[in-house]
Protein backbone atom coordinates (compact mmCIF):
# COMPACT_ATOMS: atom_id res chain seq x y z
CA UNK A 1 0.00 0.00 0.00
CA UNK A 2 0.71 3.55 -0.48
CA UNK A 3 0.12 6.34 0.62
CA UNK A 4 -1.04 9.16 -1.43
CA UNK A 5 -2.27 13.03 -1.62
CA UNK A 6 -2.95 14.67 -4.86
CA UNK A 7 -5.01 17.65 -6.05
CA UNK A 8 -8.02 16.54 -8.42
CA UNK A 9 -10.42 19.00 -10.09
CA UNK A 10 -9.07 22.07 -7.67
CA UNK A 11 -10.12 19.63 -4.44
CA UNK A 12 -7.38 17.16 -2.29
CA UNK A 13 -7.88 13.65 -2.18
CA UNK A 14 -5.70 11.08 -0.10
CA UNK A 15 -5.79 7.42 0.27
CA UNK A 16 -4.01 4.68 0.94
CA UNK A 17 -4.00 2.67 -2.51
CA UNK A 18 -2.97 -1.00 -3.14
CA UNK A 19 0.35 -0.68 -5.21
CA UNK A 20 -1.12 -2.33 -8.62
CA UNK A 21 -4.40 0.56 -8.32
CA UNK A 22 -4.34 2.72 -11.59
CA UNK A 23 -5.43 6.17 -11.95
CA UNK A 24 -8.42 5.31 -14.10
CA UNK A 25 -9.22 2.98 -11.01
CA UNK A 26 -8.85 5.39 -8.37
CA UNK A 27 -10.82 8.19 -10.18
CA UNK A 28 -13.76 5.62 -10.79
CA UNK A 29 -13.55 3.55 -7.80
CA UNK A 30 -11.89 5.96 -4.62
CA UNK A 31 -13.10 9.20 -5.92
CA UNK A 32 -16.60 7.98 -7.44
CA UNK A 33 -15.53 10.10 -10.79
CA UNK A 34 -17.19 8.06 -12.68
CA UNK A 35 -16.91 10.36 -16.01
CA UNK A 36 -13.33 8.90 -16.94
CA UNK A 37 -14.53 5.75 -18.96
CA UNK A 38 -12.56 2.67 -19.35
CA UNK A 39 -12.95 1.57 -23.01
CA UNK A 40 -10.10 -0.97 -24.08
CA UNK A 41 -8.31 -0.64 -20.82
CA UNK A 42 -5.11 -1.10 -23.23
CA UNK A 43 -4.09 2.40 -23.49
CA UNK A 44 -5.31 2.46 -27.02
CA UNK A 45 -8.76 3.94 -27.56
CA UNK A 46 -8.18 7.15 -25.13
CA UNK A 47 -11.46 7.20 -23.36
CA UNK A 48 -9.51 7.30 -20.02
CA UNK A 49 -7.62 11.05 -20.72
CA UNK A 50 -7.23 13.05 -17.85
CA UNK A 51 -4.60 15.43 -17.23
CA UNK A 52 -2.28 15.30 -15.27
CA UNK A 53 0.48 18.23 -14.19
CA UNK A 54 -0.80 19.90 -17.37
CA UNK A 55 -0.32 16.98 -19.83
CA UNK A 56 -2.87 14.75 -21.46
CA UNK A 57 -2.09 11.06 -19.95
CA UNK A 58 -4.10 7.69 -20.48
CA UNK A 59 -5.60 7.41 -16.84
CA UNK A 60 -5.50 3.49 -17.56
CA UNK A 61 -2.00 3.29 -17.78
CA UNK A 62 -0.59 5.52 -15.01
CA UNK A 63 -0.08 3.54 -11.48
CA UNK A 64 -2.37 6.05 -8.67
CA UNK A 65 0.99 5.08 -6.63
CA UNK A 66 3.13 7.20 -8.81
CA UNK A 67 0.81 10.35 -8.56
CA UNK A 68 1.72 11.69 -4.94
CA UNK A 69 1.52 15.33 -5.01
CA UNK A 70 -0.17 15.74 -8.67
CA UNK A 71 -2.26 17.69 -9.81
CA UNK A 72 -5.44 15.69 -11.65
CA UNK A 73 -7.93 17.33 -14.14
CA UNK A 74 -11.21 15.07 -15.12
CA UNK A 75 -14.02 15.53 -17.17
CA UNK A 76 -15.71 16.75 -13.80
CA UNK A 77 -13.42 19.67 -13.56
CA UNK A 78 -13.26 21.54 -16.82
CA UNK A 79 -16.31 23.36 -16.79
CA UNK A 80 -17.32 26.42 -14.67
CA UNK A 81 -19.97 25.60 -12.50
CA UNK A 82 -22.77 24.98 -14.59
CA UNK A 83 -20.81 26.55 -17.67
CA UNK A 84 -19.89 24.13 -20.25
CA UNK A 85 -16.01 24.76 -20.78
CA UNK A 86 -15.52 25.84 -24.67
CA UNK A 87 -14.52 22.71 -25.70
CA UNK A 88 -17.58 21.01 -24.43
CA UNK A 89 -20.11 23.48 -25.40
CA UNK A 90 -18.48 22.74 -29.24
CA UNK A 91 -18.69 18.98 -28.98
CA UNK A 92 -22.68 19.84 -28.05
CA UNK A 93 -23.29 22.34 -30.82
CA UNK A 94 -21.36 20.51 -33.65
CA UNK A 95 -22.83 17.23 -32.73
CA UNK A 96 -19.20 15.69 -31.54
CA UNK A 97 -20.84 12.50 -30.16
CA UNK A 98 -23.48 10.16 -30.63
CA UNK A 99 -23.26 7.18 -27.91
CA UNK A 100 -20.61 9.53 -25.97
CA UNK A 101 -18.55 6.97 -24.36
CA UNK A 102 -15.35 8.42 -26.10
CA UNK A 103 -16.49 11.94 -25.12
CA UNK A 104 -14.73 12.79 -21.99
CA UNK A 105 -10.97 11.22 -23.77
CA UNK A 106 -11.99 13.20 -27.02
CA UNK A 107 -12.42 16.67 -24.64
CA UNK A 108 -9.39 16.15 -22.81
CA UNK A 109 -7.55 15.48 -25.31
CA UNK A 110 -8.97 18.77 -27.42
CA UNK A 111 -8.19 20.76 -24.54
CA UNK A 112 -4.66 19.58 -24.17
CA UNK A 113 -4.08 20.21 -27.74
CA UNK A 114 -5.54 23.14 -28.10
CA UNK A 115 -3.63 24.33 -25.01
CA UNK A 116 -0.01 23.13 -26.75
CA UNK A 117 -0.82 24.40 -30.07
CA UNK A 118 -1.84 28.15 -28.41
CA UNK A 119 1.22 28.01 -25.94
CA UNK A 120 3.99 27.15 -29.05
CA UNK A 121 1.97 29.45 -31.47
CA UNK A 122 1.01 27.10 -33.81
CA UNK A 123 -1.71 26.91 -36.00
CA UNK A 124 -3.90 23.68 -34.90
CA UNK A 125 -5.41 23.12 -38.56
CA UNK A 126 -7.68 20.31 -39.49
CA UNK A 127 -5.02 18.13 -40.43
CA UNK A 128 -3.13 18.53 -37.14
CA UNK A 129 -6.54 17.76 -35.20
CA UNK A 130 -6.79 14.45 -37.10
CA UNK A 131 -3.10 13.61 -36.70
CA UNK A 132 -3.23 14.53 -32.95
CA UNK A 133 -6.07 12.33 -32.35
CA UNK A 134 -4.34 9.32 -32.89
CA UNK A 135 -5.01 8.16 -29.62
CA UNK A 136 -8.82 8.70 -29.49
CA UNK A 137 -10.82 6.00 -30.95
CA UNK A 138 -14.89 7.00 -31.18
CA UNK A 139 -16.93 4.00 -32.98
CA UNK A 140 -19.92 6.13 -33.85
CA UNK A 141 -19.12 9.47 -35.43
CA UNK A 142 -16.73 8.68 -37.81
CA UNK A 143 -14.70 11.97 -36.69
CA UNK A 144 -15.64 14.59 -38.67
CA UNK A 145 -17.50 16.46 -36.32
CA UNK A 146 -15.50 15.95 -33.33
CA UNK A 147 -12.93 17.45 -35.94
CA UNK A 148 -14.86 20.31 -36.36
CA UNK A 149 -16.16 20.62 -32.89
CA UNK A 150 -12.36 21.21 -31.91
CA UNK A 151 -11.54 23.87 -34.68
CA UNK A 152 -14.52 25.90 -33.41
CA UNK A 153 -13.26 24.74 -29.39
CA UNK A 154 -9.68 26.23 -30.72
CA UNK A 155 -11.36 29.49 -32.17
CA UNK A 156 -13.76 30.38 -28.59
CA UNK A 157 -10.43 28.92 -26.42
CA UNK A 158 -7.98 31.80 -28.36
CA UNK A 159 -11.04 34.64 -27.68
CA UNK A 160 -10.61 35.82 -24.35
CA UNK A 161 -6.54 35.73 -24.70
CA UNK A 162 -6.82 38.34 -27.60
CA UNK A 163 -9.44 40.45 -25.86
CA UNK A 164 -6.47 40.75 -23.06
CA UNK A 165 -3.82 41.85 -25.35
CA UNK B 1 -2.43 -6.62 -12.36
CA UNK B 2 -0.98 -8.75 -9.96
CA UNK B 3 0.06 -7.12 -6.86
CA UNK B 4 3.54 -5.51 -6.52
CA UNK B 5 5.60 -3.18 -4.56
CA UNK B 6 6.29 0.52 -5.73
CA UNK B 7 9.35 2.36 -4.70
CA UNK B 8 10.35 5.79 -5.95
CA UNK B 9 13.78 6.73 -4.85
CA UNK B 10 15.55 9.56 -4.82
CA UNK B 11 18.79 8.65 -6.27
CA UNK B 12 20.35 6.01 -9.10
CA UNK B 13 22.07 4.28 -6.06
CA UNK B 14 18.75 4.30 -4.15
CA UNK B 15 17.30 2.65 -7.25
CA UNK B 16 20.01 0.35 -7.92
CA UNK B 17 19.92 -0.80 -4.09
CA UNK B 18 15.83 -1.24 -4.58
CA UNK B 19 15.95 -3.42 -7.60
CA UNK B 20 18.97 -6.05 -6.09
CA UNK B 21 17.12 -6.56 -3.13
CA UNK B 22 13.78 -7.35 -4.66
CA UNK B 23 13.22 -10.87 -5.99
CA UNK B 24 12.09 -9.81 -9.39
CA UNK B 25 12.52 -6.05 -9.58
CA UNK B 26 11.63 -4.14 -13.07
CA UNK B 27 12.67 -0.35 -13.65
CA UNK B 28 9.40 1.60 -14.25
CA UNK B 29 10.38 4.93 -16.75
CA UNK B 30 7.15 6.04 -18.26
CA UNK B 31 5.22 2.71 -18.02
CA UNK B 32 3.74 3.17 -21.08
CA UNK B 33 5.01 -0.51 -22.28
CA UNK B 34 5.31 -2.00 -18.75
CA UNK B 35 2.29 -1.54 -17.38
CA UNK B 36 0.19 -2.83 -20.50
CA UNK B 37 2.45 -5.53 -20.62
CA UNK B 38 1.96 -6.14 -16.55
CA UNK B 39 -2.32 -5.75 -17.17
CA UNK B 40 -1.95 -8.70 -19.62
CA UNK B 41 -0.22 -10.61 -16.87
CA UNK B 42 3.27 -10.69 -19.55
CA UNK B 43 5.15 -9.49 -16.33
CA UNK B 44 4.51 -9.91 -12.88
CA UNK B 45 7.56 -7.97 -11.55
CA UNK B 46 7.76 -8.28 -7.44
CA UNK B 47 8.98 -4.58 -7.30
CA UNK B 48 8.98 -1.31 -9.58
CA UNK B 49 11.31 0.85 -9.30
CA UNK B 50 9.81 4.23 -10.58
CA UNK B 51 12.96 6.31 -11.44
CA UNK B 52 10.45 9.83 -12.30
CA UNK B 53 11.58 10.57 -8.35
CA UNK B 54 15.58 10.95 -9.35
CA UNK B 55 16.01 14.90 -9.65
CA UNK B 56 18.04 15.76 -13.38
CA UNK B 57 17.23 12.37 -14.78
CA UNK B 58 14.79 14.31 -17.48
CA UNK B 59 17.77 16.79 -18.31
CA UNK B 60 18.86 17.33 -21.90
CA UNK B 61 22.00 19.54 -23.45
CA UNK B 62 24.12 19.88 -26.14
CA UNK B 63 28.04 20.15 -25.86
CA UNK B 64 31.30 19.74 -27.59
CA UNK B 65 29.03 18.04 -30.79
CA UNK B 66 27.20 15.66 -28.27
CA UNK B 67 23.26 15.82 -27.51
CA UNK B 68 23.20 14.40 -24.01
CA UNK B 69 19.73 13.41 -23.86
CA UNK B 70 18.71 12.13 -19.48
CA UNK B 71 16.76 8.46 -19.53
CA UNK B 72 14.03 10.14 -17.54
CA UNK B 73 13.31 12.57 -20.88
CA UNK B 74 9.87 12.07 -22.13
CA UNK B 75 8.61 11.67 -25.64
CA UNK B 76 7.11 14.98 -25.93
CA UNK B 77 10.00 16.54 -23.91
CA UNK B 78 12.63 15.47 -26.78
CA UNK B 79 10.18 16.64 -29.35
CA UNK B 80 9.41 19.99 -27.79
CA UNK B 81 13.04 20.80 -26.98
CA UNK B 82 14.87 23.54 -28.61
CA UNK B 83 18.35 21.84 -27.98
CA UNK B 84 17.05 18.65 -29.71
CA UNK B 85 15.39 20.91 -32.61
CA UNK B 86 18.72 22.64 -32.65
CA UNK B 87 20.99 19.74 -32.64
CA UNK B 88 19.49 16.55 -34.34
CA UNK B 89 15.70 17.83 -35.45
CA UNK B 90 15.57 14.17 -37.13
CA UNK B 91 15.41 12.65 -33.57
CA UNK B 92 13.02 15.63 -32.08
CA UNK B 93 10.76 14.69 -35.11
CA UNK B 94 11.15 10.72 -34.76
CA UNK B 95 10.15 11.59 -31.03
CA UNK B 96 6.92 13.81 -31.77
CA UNK B 97 5.66 10.83 -33.86
CA UNK B 98 6.24 7.75 -31.08
CA UNK B 99 2.73 6.70 -30.14
CA UNK B 100 0.11 9.04 -29.51
CA UNK B 101 -0.33 12.34 -27.78
CA UNK B 102 -0.90 10.96 -24.27
CA UNK B 103 1.52 8.75 -24.33
CA UNK B 104 4.47 11.11 -25.19
CA UNK B 105 3.41 12.62 -22.57
CA UNK B 106 4.06 9.52 -20.40
CA UNK B 107 6.98 7.53 -22.31
CA UNK B 108 10.54 7.83 -21.89
CA UNK B 109 13.70 7.72 -23.91
CA UNK B 110 15.69 5.15 -20.97
CA UNK B 111 12.38 2.94 -21.09
CA UNK B 112 11.93 2.62 -24.95
CA UNK B 113 16.12 2.15 -25.08
CA UNK B 114 16.27 -0.63 -22.30
CA UNK B 115 12.80 -2.36 -23.76
CA UNK B 116 14.17 -2.78 -27.05
CA UNK B 117 10.94 -3.44 -28.73
CA UNK B 118 11.82 -4.41 -32.47
CA UNK B 119 8.65 -2.04 -33.34
CA UNK B 120 10.43 0.61 -31.21
CA UNK B 121 11.46 4.11 -32.77
CA UNK B 122 14.10 5.10 -30.36
CA UNK B 123 16.31 1.89 -31.15
CA UNK B 124 17.10 3.17 -34.64
CA UNK B 125 17.93 6.49 -33.69
CA UNK B 126 20.12 5.06 -30.93
CA UNK B 127 21.94 2.90 -33.35
CA UNK B 128 21.59 5.11 -36.55
CA UNK B 129 23.39 7.83 -34.79
CA UNK B 130 26.27 5.11 -33.38
CA UNK B 131 25.34 7.12 -29.92
CA UNK B 132 26.26 5.67 -26.64
CA UNK B 133 24.14 3.99 -23.43
CA UNK B 134 25.38 5.53 -20.10
CA UNK B 135 24.24 3.38 -17.05
CA UNK B 136 24.89 3.67 -13.53
CA UNK B 137 28.37 1.81 -14.00
CA UNK B 138 29.53 1.77 -17.52
CA UNK B 139 29.13 3.62 -21.26
CA UNK B 140 27.65 0.81 -23.69
CA UNK B 141 28.38 1.27 -27.42
CA UNK B 142 25.52 1.12 -29.53
CA UNK B 143 26.64 -0.96 -31.29
CA UNK B 144 27.02 -3.27 -28.77
CA UNK B 145 23.73 -3.03 -26.79
CA UNK B 146 21.05 -4.11 -29.21
CA UNK B 147 21.07 -7.89 -29.02
CA UNK B 148 18.17 -9.00 -30.27
CA UNK B 149 13.96 -9.04 -29.82
CA UNK B 150 13.58 -7.52 -26.39
CA UNK B 151 17.40 -8.20 -25.21
CA UNK B 152 19.96 -5.84 -24.59
CA UNK B 153 23.37 -5.67 -22.92
CA UNK B 154 22.21 -4.23 -19.61
CA UNK B 155 23.10 -5.97 -16.48
CA UNK B 156 20.17 -7.58 -14.00
CA UNK B 157 20.60 -4.13 -11.81
CA UNK B 158 21.54 -2.10 -14.35
CA UNK B 159 20.21 1.08 -15.05
CA UNK B 160 20.16 3.81 -18.14
CA UNK B 161 20.81 7.18 -16.92
CA UNK B 162 21.50 9.30 -20.42
CA UNK B 163 22.22 8.86 -23.92
CA UNK B 164 24.57 10.15 -25.55
CA UNK B 165 24.15 11.29 -29.07
CA UNK B 166 27.33 12.55 -31.40
CA UNK B 167 25.40 15.25 -33.41
CA UNK B 168 25.93 14.67 -37.16
CA UNK B 169 26.05 16.93 -40.27
CA UNK B 170 23.21 15.53 -41.01
CA UNK B 171 19.62 12.93 -40.52
CA UNK B 172 16.57 11.56 -41.37
CA UNK B 173 13.68 9.12 -40.26
CA UNK B 174 10.85 7.88 -41.95
CA UNK B 175 8.78 4.98 -41.13
CA UNK B 176 5.88 3.42 -42.46
CA UNK B 177 3.65 2.78 -39.12
CA UNK B 178 1.50 -0.09 -39.45
CA UNK B 179 -2.15 1.59 -40.15
CA UNK B 180 -4.16 0.05 -36.95
CA UNK B 181 -1.45 -0.05 -34.95
CA UNK B 182 0.67 2.96 -36.05
CA UNK B 183 3.53 0.66 -34.49
CA UNK B 184 6.48 0.85 -37.27
CA UNK B 185 6.32 -1.85 -39.76
CA UNK B 186 9.35 -0.56 -41.09
CA UNK B 187 11.32 2.25 -39.85
CA UNK B 188 14.86 3.76 -41.11
CA UNK B 189 16.88 6.16 -39.53
CA UNK B 190 19.92 7.47 -42.00
CA UNK B 191 22.80 9.28 -40.47
CA UNK B 192 25.63 11.20 -42.47
CA UNK B 193 28.69 11.40 -39.66
CA UNK B 194 31.96 12.20 -39.65
CA UNK B 195 32.71 8.10 -39.83
CA UNK B 196 30.22 7.43 -43.25
CA UNK B 197 27.01 7.00 -43.44
CA UNK B 198 25.20 5.18 -40.52
CA UNK B 199 21.43 3.28 -41.49
CA UNK B 200 19.44 1.75 -38.82
CA UNK B 201 16.42 -0.12 -39.68
CA UNK B 202 13.80 -0.80 -37.24
CA UNK B 203 10.35 -2.69 -37.10
CA UNK B 204 11.39 -4.95 -40.03
CA UNK B 205 14.06 -7.15 -38.66
CA UNK B 206 13.37 -10.88 -36.62
CA UNK B 207 16.60 -9.35 -34.18
CA UNK B 208 14.93 -6.08 -33.45
CA UNK B 209 16.93 -3.33 -34.46
CA UNK B 210 19.92 -3.46 -37.63
CA UNK B 211 22.18 -1.70 -39.62
CA UNK B 212 22.01 -2.30 -43.10
CA UNK B 213 25.22 -2.31 -44.40
CA UNK B 214 24.87 -2.33 -48.45
CA UNK B 215 23.01 1.32 -47.98
CA UNK B 216 25.68 2.32 -45.68
CA UNK B 217 27.99 2.12 -47.94
CA UNK B 218 26.09 3.29 -50.99
CA UNK B 219 25.04 6.56 -49.31
CA UNK B 220 28.81 6.79 -48.01
CA UNK B 221 29.68 7.65 -51.71
CA UNK B 222 27.53 10.04 -52.18
CA UNK B 223 24.73 10.95 -49.49
CA UNK B 224 21.87 10.95 -51.87
CA UNK B 225 18.67 8.81 -52.39
CA UNK B 226 19.96 7.71 -55.51
CA UNK B 227 22.70 6.26 -54.60
CA UNK B 228 20.39 4.11 -53.13
CA UNK B 229 19.05 2.54 -56.39
CA UNK B 230 19.61 -1.50 -55.81
CA UNK B 231 20.80 -1.31 -52.41
CA UNK B 232 18.84 -3.55 -50.36
CA UNK B 233 18.51 -5.91 -47.29
CA UNK B 234 18.44 -9.64 -47.24
CA UNK B 235 14.63 -10.80 -46.96
CA UNK B 236 15.72 -13.52 -44.89
CA UNK B 237 16.53 -11.72 -41.69
CA UNK B 238 12.68 -9.88 -41.88
CA UNK B 239 9.77 -10.58 -39.83
CA UNK B 240 6.43 -11.73 -41.47
CA UNK B 241 3.63 -11.90 -40.53
CA UNK B 242 -0.05 -11.22 -41.29
CA UNK B 243 0.74 -7.84 -41.79
CA UNK B 244 3.49 -7.75 -44.12
CA UNK B 245 5.91 -11.07 -45.66
CA UNK B 246 9.59 -10.60 -45.05
CA UNK B 247 9.97 -10.00 -49.03
CA UNK B 248 7.31 -6.98 -48.73
CA UNK B 249 9.13 -5.66 -45.56
CA UNK B 250 12.60 -5.62 -47.26
CA UNK B 251 11.16 -3.52 -50.01
CA UNK B 252 9.63 -0.87 -47.41
CA UNK B 253 13.19 -0.96 -45.98
CA UNK B 254 14.56 0.45 -49.46
CA UNK B 255 11.65 2.93 -49.86
CA UNK B 256 11.93 4.37 -46.51
CA UNK B 257 15.45 4.73 -46.38
CA UNK B 258 15.27 6.62 -49.38
CA UNK B 259 12.54 9.06 -48.03
CA UNK B 260 14.60 8.96 -44.97
CA UNK B 261 17.65 10.37 -47.29
CA UNK B 262 15.33 12.78 -48.80
CA UNK B 263 13.95 14.33 -45.25
CA UNK B 264 17.64 14.31 -43.87
CA UNK B 265 18.58 17.92 -42.22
Amino acid sequence: MTQIKMTVNGKSASADVPDNTLLSEFLRENLRLTGTHVGCDTSQCGACVVHVDGRAVKSCTVLAASLDGADVTTIEGVANGKELHPMQAAFKKHHGLQCGFCTPGMIMSGIDMVSRYQAEGQALTEDAIRHELEGNICRCTGYHNIVKAIEDAADQMSAPAQAAE
Amino acid sequence: MYQTKYHKPASVDEAVAALSSAEDGKVLGGGQTLLPTMKQHLAAPTDLVDLRGIAGMDAISAADGVLTIGAGARHADVAASATVREAIPALACLAGGIGDPAVRSMGTIGGSVANNDPAADYPAAVLGLGATVVTNSREIAADDFFEGMFSTALGEDEIITAIKFPIPSSAGYTKFPNPASRYAMVGVFVAQTGGGARVAVTGAGQDGVFRAEMMENALSSSFEAGALDGATVDSRGMLSDIHGTAEYRAHLVSVMAKRAVDSAV
